[in-house]
């Protein structure tokens, strides 16, 4: 009973912060809505008993990436608050469109059977997690951190001032 | 009621399709970043709601999950550093102004 | 031998080939080739001569050349008594004749090209007499006459002498026509061509009677043509358009004696027509060209027209003696006049080389500026004549007494021809060598002022001319027992006595003859305008060829030209008008087939770029360049994945 609710409240915090994000004319209100989001993600997560990429979305996302988005937007012209039409002309097209997906989505998560399994996460989700990256998903690991220096690298080469 | 993996699987869905709905419809470069973000995240619950209700015994989900987390910063911070540059150069970052590739 | 006699046309047939190419950087730019030729010939000819005289058996060589199913159609050469005389004569005669040439055609821009005809003629002569077989002599008989057509025009830049070609190739065609036919019903009744086949099969009797009689004339028609006989002779006198050793050669001593040659050859043919048919009308086509001939004579001025007509009158002799069964007679006769004659045209040659003119009314008192020419001449006019002892004498003779034995009529006609013509030939000569220089009056006229004695090329032939006129006339002399009767005769004809009365009438004829063109040319004792009035219409007969040319011209000549314009006009318009047709049908189907290039397939490759451009125009509406759009299209391509992973 109480999961339920928690779920709830938890899908509305994740939801609605995520309305606003893509319909505000404001763009900063839009990157501040983010924060709310990803909150309610986290929580998501917590219900679902993985605490450990709770805590990392926390890190990560609300963190550091809705901080990077707000920077970018005070550097580039949204800081000035001005209300600027915010939407483009393919606002009908992408109604449909999205709208389009997310039903079908649904209809076939609904229409889907399934294979639930029984059972419970390991304990430590900790332990489990670190053991996996560095025994079954070395590789991904290793690339991501690969890809993550790439990136870095990218970001100030292509960040950078042309002297 | 139980909450179920479907449950988890409609909000996912939701959150995706609102994602989508921005990438499609924002004039701000960034914003469309912003619905990326979601988009992500909306494959992150799919895939620790499936670890939760189909594979428990192992944290697969988990692992997956932080790699699309740890890809999602990366891109976040390389499309970032684009739209500065691109600023920078056509002194707008509004998509809809950005059309020098058109015929 | 048969070598010797096979190589004596190939002689002057390589010679016309060497000069014909290499002409030019020959020695004496082809003359000395043409006459080395010859006199190699008449060196060849004198050895079968002398085999033949020595008792030699006549020689024979053939080869088979056409295999017709089993049988093989051969053919090749013989050598008789008959093949040696002719021989010598072309060979000797030609010999002198063309080193003549080379200085009568000194100057000449084509000089080259007048040696190379000269020894085709020679080879083509010299290969109808030896032949053995009616092909050979049918080809010999037609490059005689090519030659003939090619030296008579050979100053073709005069219209006249182009016009007079033309004339002598035609006429002669005609009775080469009536030869062919002769030759095509031997061929067709007995299967051969060959002379000794034609015999035996009349021998046979497989040809004879009225077949054979037709054979004969049809034959006898080809004579006709080529020796000039009435009524084909009407090419002879035009044909003095050549350069005159051509006249000599050609038109005097040897192509016109093919004719005769020819009725010797065949004389077994024309023997053995039923009583004596084919010979009888021989004998008078030839009496009665001799007659006229000569009638025609007198009245020429054109000292080459004298000549020719006297050729046409003696040939007439020749054939009047073989059809009066003097088969020796005749060929005598052939063997001298080409002596004299070919003399009697060289000297008219100097006379004209000096004078510049052919008009004997504008020559006069040229005896003692041409001495040599003068002498020589008279020479060969008195053997015309036939005076004792001279070479025409004793042919003359010999042919008036087998017609006073076998066809007395004849023999009367024969005799007024010797009275006329030695009245014709001295005529000539009063005109021209003797009384008063009339061309020393016409000074500034055009023509030559001062004539001279000819080049010793020229008078050292006339005088070997004149020595054989002179004397060759005693190798029929019956006191030195007729050895030519001996060597040339007719197997199956009776021998006929001299005559002492025929000759003593036919002298003291020629003597009238004689005296009578003195009285009016020498001692003024009529004028000869008197005589001419006297005489009116058969003067101006005489003078208008007996209309012989007027009447071919009105039924031949005309109709001829009125066909050829009609046809003409046919091809001009009918096979021109087809032709252009065709070309305008054809142009109109390529402007058809422009139109239809033009619209359809240039439209299809139009359509093409039309299609191609509309649809680059329409798909580039995709390039927004908006990074937006883009990721539209991605979205609906996703959902689009997804509905077909519902759907299947």
């Amino acid at each position: 009973m109480g999961e339920l609710a928690a779920f709830i409240i938890l899908s509305a915090l994740t939801l609605i912060p995520a309305v606003v994000v893509v319909t505000s004319g404001n763009v900063v209100r839009a990157a501040m809505s983010l924060i709310p989001s990803f909150l309610g993600v986290t929580g998501l997560f917590v219900l679902l008993g993985a605490e450990f990429v709770a805590g990392i979305q926390i890190l990560i996302y609300a963190g550091a990436i809705a901080v990077l988005i707000l920077f970018v937007i005070m550097l580039t012209e949204g800081g000035t608050g001005l209300a600027i039409r915010q939407l483009n002309e393919q606002r009908l097209p992408g109604i449909v469109v999205a709208g389009a997906l997310t039903i079908g989505l649904v209809v076939l998560v609904l229409r889907t059977a399934w294979p639930l399994t029984a059972g419970t996460l390991p304990a430590s989700n900790v332990t489990a997690i670190g053991t996996a990256f560095l025994t079954d998903f070395i590789l991904a690991f290793e690339i991501s951190s690969l890809v993550l220096l790439v990136s870095l690298v990218g970001a100030l080469v292509i960040a950078r001032k042309e002297v | 009621m139980t909450v179920g993996l479907t449950h988890y699987l409609v909000v996912a869905a939701l959150l995706f399709g609102l994602g989508l709905y921005g990438i499609l419809t924002r004039r701000n470069a960034v914003a469309i970043l912003m619905g990326i973000e979601l988009m992500l995240n909306a494959a992150n619950i799919n895939l620790v709601a499936f670890n939760r209700y189909v594979a428990p015994a192992a944290v697969a989900g988990h692992v997956f999950a932080l790699v699309v987390i740890t890809l999602a910063a990366c891109e976040a911070a390389v499309g970032l550093a684009l739209v500065m540059a691109v600023y920078r150069n056509l002194e707008t970052i509004h998509v809809d102004e950005i059309n020098l590739m058109k015929w | 031998m048969v070598i010797t006699a096979w190589i004596i046309p190939l002689l002057p047939f390589l010679a016309f080939w060497l000069i014909l190419f290499f002409g030019r950087r020959l020695p004496g730019r082809g003359a000395y080739v043409a006459i080395g030729a010859m006199l190699l010939a008449a060196l060849a000819s004198f050895r079968l001569f002398l085999h033949l005289a020595g008792g030699g058996e006549p020689l024979h060589s053939r080869l088979d050349w056409l295999v017709l199913g089993e049988r093989a159609l051969a053919v090749g050469i013989q050598v008789d008594a008959l093949t040696t005389v002719m021989l010598l004569v072309v060979t000797v005669v030609g010999s002198m004749i063309f080193i003549y040439s080379v200085g009568y055609m000194h100057g000449e821009a084509r000089y080259p090209r007048f040696f190379a005809y000269m020894s085709l003629f020679a080879a083509s002569m010299l290969l109808l007499v030896l032949a053995d077989n009616f092909l050979f002599l049918y080809v010999g008989w037609e490059l005689v006459g090519l030659c003939s057509y090619l030296l008579i025009g050979f100053y073709f830049d005069r219209p006249a002498a182009a016009r007079a070609s033309m004339k002598a190739f035609i006429v002669t065609r005609i009775g080469d026509v009536f030869m062919f036919a002769g030759i095509l019903l031997i061929f067709f009744t007995i299967g051969e061509l060959g002379f000794e086949e034609t015999f035996a099969a009349v021998e046979q009797g497989r040809l004879s009677g009225g077949l054979l009689t037709a054979v004969a004339l049809l034959l006898f028609g080809g004579a006709v043509g080529k020796s000039a006989q009435v009524p084909l002779h009407v090419w002879l006198p035009d044909a003095m358009e050549g350069p005159t050793p051509v006249s000599a050669l050609i038109h005097a001593a040897t192509m016109v004696a093919a004719g005769v040659y020819l009725v010797a050859r065949l004389f077994l043919i024309f023997f053995a027509s039923p009583g004596h048919g084919a010979l009888t009308v021989v004998a008078w086509v030839g009496g009665i060209s001799a007659l006229m001939a000569a009638t025609i004579a007198v009245v020429q001025d054109d000292i080459k027209r004298v000549m020719a007509y006297s050729t046409i009158s003696q040939l007439g002799y020749m054939m009047l003696g073989l059809g009066t069964l003097g088969f020796t007679a005749g060929i005598f006769h052939l063997m001298t006049h080409a002596f004299f004659k070919a003399l009697l045209f060289l000297g008219a040659g100097s006379v004209i080389h000096a004078m510049g003119t052919n008009d004997i009314k504008r020559m006069g008192g040229l005896a003692r500026v041409m001495p040599s020419t003068y002498w020589t001449m008279l020479i060969g006019g008195l053997a015309l004549a036939g005076i004792f002892p001279l070479a025409g004498f004793w042919s003359k003779d010999e042919i008036l007494t087998e017609a006073f034995h076998n066809n007395p009529p004849l023999f009367y006609l024969g005799l007024v021809t010797s009275f006329i013509t030695a009245f014709y030939v001295m005529r000539v000569m009063f005109y021209t060598f003797l009384g008063e220089r009339r061309w020393e009056q016409s000074h500034g006229q055009p023509g030559s002022a001062h004539p001279h004695e000819s080049p010793r090329v020229m008078t050292v032939p006339l005088w070997i001319l004149a020595i054989f006129a002179a004397f060759i006339g005693m190798l029929g002399a019956p006191f030195l027992g007729n050895p030519f009767h001996a060597f040339v005769r007719f197997e199956n004809g009776e021998a006929v006595p001299f005559n002492v009365t025929v000759a003593a009438l036919s002298t003291a004829v020629a003597l009238a003859g004689i005296a009578a063109a003195a009285a009016l040319y020498r001692w003024r004792v009529i004028s000869p305008a008197t005589v001419r009035r006297a005489l009116q219409p058969l003067t101006v007969l005489a003078e208008r060829k007996y209309y012989f040319d007027d009447l071919y011209a009105l039924t031949v000549v005309r109709p001829v030209m009125w066909a050829t314009r009609a046809l003409r006009v046919f091809d001009l318009y009918v096979i021109d008008g087809a032709v252009n047709l065709l070309g305008a049908v054809v142009v109109w189907l390529t402007r058809l087939y422009r139109v239809f290039d033009l619209y359809v397939v240039d439209g299809v490759v139009n359509l093409l770029a039309w299609v191609t451009g509309r649809l680059g125009a329409a798909l580039r509406y995709v390039q927004t360049g908006r990074a937006e759009n883009y990721l539209l299209a991605i979205a609906v391509g996703v959902i689009l994945i997804i509905l077909g992973g519902l759907v299947r």
